[in-house]
């Protein structure tokens, strides 16, 4: 994947610019002109039916798919570069009996010391420090299979904070999290925007959340129907009618 | 070797007064490692069939290299083994049936193509028994030496890639997102696998080969919390099972192999056990 140099069509400093982008599989139209900006301290929600190209335009975004139009990133003080992006991909649980501690996952995606002769003392330390910024210290020598929902998307976005990126982008983070625990979730995201003034790009089929979380929602069906504040799209027709339902009550 | 000699007549055992015993017990003490290590990646990713059924094809592989005259058809199973692994793993690739299927399909195929070789022309099966039972006792100074350098391979193998092929077999999905060489990784892993089947396979036989892949690593899950009881266990109880297994078949005159089975399978009932007081 290239990231073009920042062309100033976007008049904000920090920003993630998708223009004309179109990703064509086979025959497959999968996603066509799709425009979308996402600037720094963003959190934007990517809705839409199934199979309506979400994922494929998380994996563009992130280099793994071929695509036609522009991806390109800016930030201040830097004309251009290839932005750093954290990713937490859609998850299904751990399989319980696997012998594989929290500290285990980290070592194995982060250290070339193989997991299995135990972390090194400044391993373990590195691992305590991403788990503080999802509040998950004491998740530190649990086994990965008897985490719950919640605790497995906050480890998964621990991993995907070191080393601090850009843009971090998360699919479908609340599903098999229950309602407290996408609260929780959400006000961490909230809280690690605000902090680190990074951008979240999120695909979600809860809209319950969004009013109060996201900036911006974006509904797409193979290319954007509609954008805007939560409340724009929410409320739109269009909403609606790929929804077959109104106000954004799921 | 000789070192090893003189370390086994300081020893108590008195099987050990028996030169074919030091041999025995020597390959067992680089067996089990392998065993053990191996092991708890195959559990982790569900490939116990997959295992097995690389065990019947390395015995096609020796059918094969025998009836072209080779001399060494254990290089010829080797030989198969690898070809027989990556031609699954490439049509795993590209097929949307499920893995136990394939392997189904692959095992079988392996199973009576060995025995169509072997009976070609009216041969006789006998010969090929003692890759079905297999004998330790009778293992050679040159199996020995083989065996240790495929322990360091593994060893070498196992430090610079088992990060990766955990996080594979635990969660695809991250592993693909960090952008690891997964085709690499597997391919290297399956590789090994077969060759340390088919190198074991005259010591062990081919009908209980798969559960020395199996049980250390099942046991060992039985108790483990992290990566490191994992292997730690996995390895320790491969090497009781080993040592153990041949002292019990030296008392009682049976095969090496099964006793050594039949103790793991006796660890694993102890771990089961255990784990539930564990809870």
């Amino acid at each position: 994947m290239r990231f073009k140099p920042h062309g100033g069509s976007c008049g904000h400093a920090c920003c993630l610019r998708v223009e004309n982008l179109s990703v064509q599989i086979g025959s497959d139209q999968i996603l066509k002109d799709v425009n979308l900006h996402v600037h720094c301290g963003e959190m934007v929600a990517l809705i839409g039916p199934n199979g309506a190209g979400k994922s494929t335009f998380l994996k563009a975004v992130l280099g793994q798919r071929e695509y036609q139009g522009v991806i390109a990133f800016s930030q201040p003080g830097q004309r251009s570069k290839k932005p750093r992006i954290g990713y937490v991909p859609q998850s299904p649980a751990f399989d319980p009996g696997d012998p594989v501690s929290v500290a285990d996952l980290f070592a194995c995606c982060m250290s070339r010391r193989p997991a299995f002769l135990g972390l090194s003392k400044s391993m373990r330390e590195l691992v305590l420090e991403c788990l503080e910024r999802v509040h998950g210290t004491d998740l530190i020598d649990k086994r990965v299979g008897t985490l719950s929902g919640g605790e497995l998307q906050r480890v998964l976005l621990a991993l995907a904070l070191e080393p601090l990126p850009n843009i971090l982008i998360l699919d479908e983070p609340l599903s098999g999290v229950d309602i407290e625990g996408m609260e929780n979730l959400m006000d961490m995201l909230d809280e690690i925007r605000r902090e680190y003034d990074l951008s979240i790009l999120m695909t979600t089929h809860d809209f319950s959340m969004l009013r109060r979380y996201a900036d911006q929602v974006v509904l797409i069906d193979h290319t954007v129907l509609i954008q805007g504040s939560p409340d724009t799209v929410l409320d739109s027709e269009e909403f609606s009618r790929t929804f077959h339902m109104k106000g954004g009550r799921a | 070797m000789s070192i090893w000699y003189t370390l086994c007549e300081l020893l108590p055992w008195e099987m050990l007064q028996w030169d074919f015993m030091k041999n025995a017990l020597l390959a067992l003490l680089l067996m089990a490692p392998l065993f053990g290590i191996l092991s708890t990646m195959i559990v982790t990713g569900r490939m116990s069939f997959f295992s097995d059924a690389l065990g019947h094809s390395a015995f096609t592989g020796i059918a094969i290299g025998s009836i072209l005259g080779l001399t060494a058809p254990l290089w010829a199973a080797v030989g198969f083994s690898i070809l027989f692994a990556l031609l699954f793993s490439w049509v795993r690739s590209r097929s949307n049936q499920a893995a136990d299927t394939l392997i189904g399909v692959f095992s079988s195929t392996a199973v009576a193509l060995g025995i169509f070789v072997a009976t070609l022309g009216g041969g006789s099966f006998t010969k090929y028994n003692k890759y079905l039972i297999g004998d330790i006792l009778s293992v050679t100074r040159s199996e020995i030496g083989m065996l240790a350098l495929v322990l360091l391979g593994i060893l070498v193998f196992w430090v610079l890639f088992s990060n990766r092929l955990s996080l594979m077999a635990i969660h695809p999905q991250l592993a693909s997102s960090r952008g690891f060489p997964v085709g690499l990784s597997q391919t290297l892993f399956t590789a090994a696998i077969a060759v340390v089947v088919t190198l074991s396979i005259s010591s062990v036989g081919l009908l209980i080969l798969n559960s020395l892949l199996v049980l250390p690593a099942a046991s060992a899950r039985n108790v483990a919390r992290n990566l490191r009881e994992y292997h730690l266990f996995s390895v320790v109880f491969a090497l009781i099972a080993g040592v153990g297994g041949l002292t019990v078949s030296y008392y009682l005159g049976s095969s090496a192999g099964a006793a050594i089975s039949l103790l793991l399978a006796l660890v694993f009932g102890i771990t089961f056990a255990f784990r539930k007081v564990r809870g």
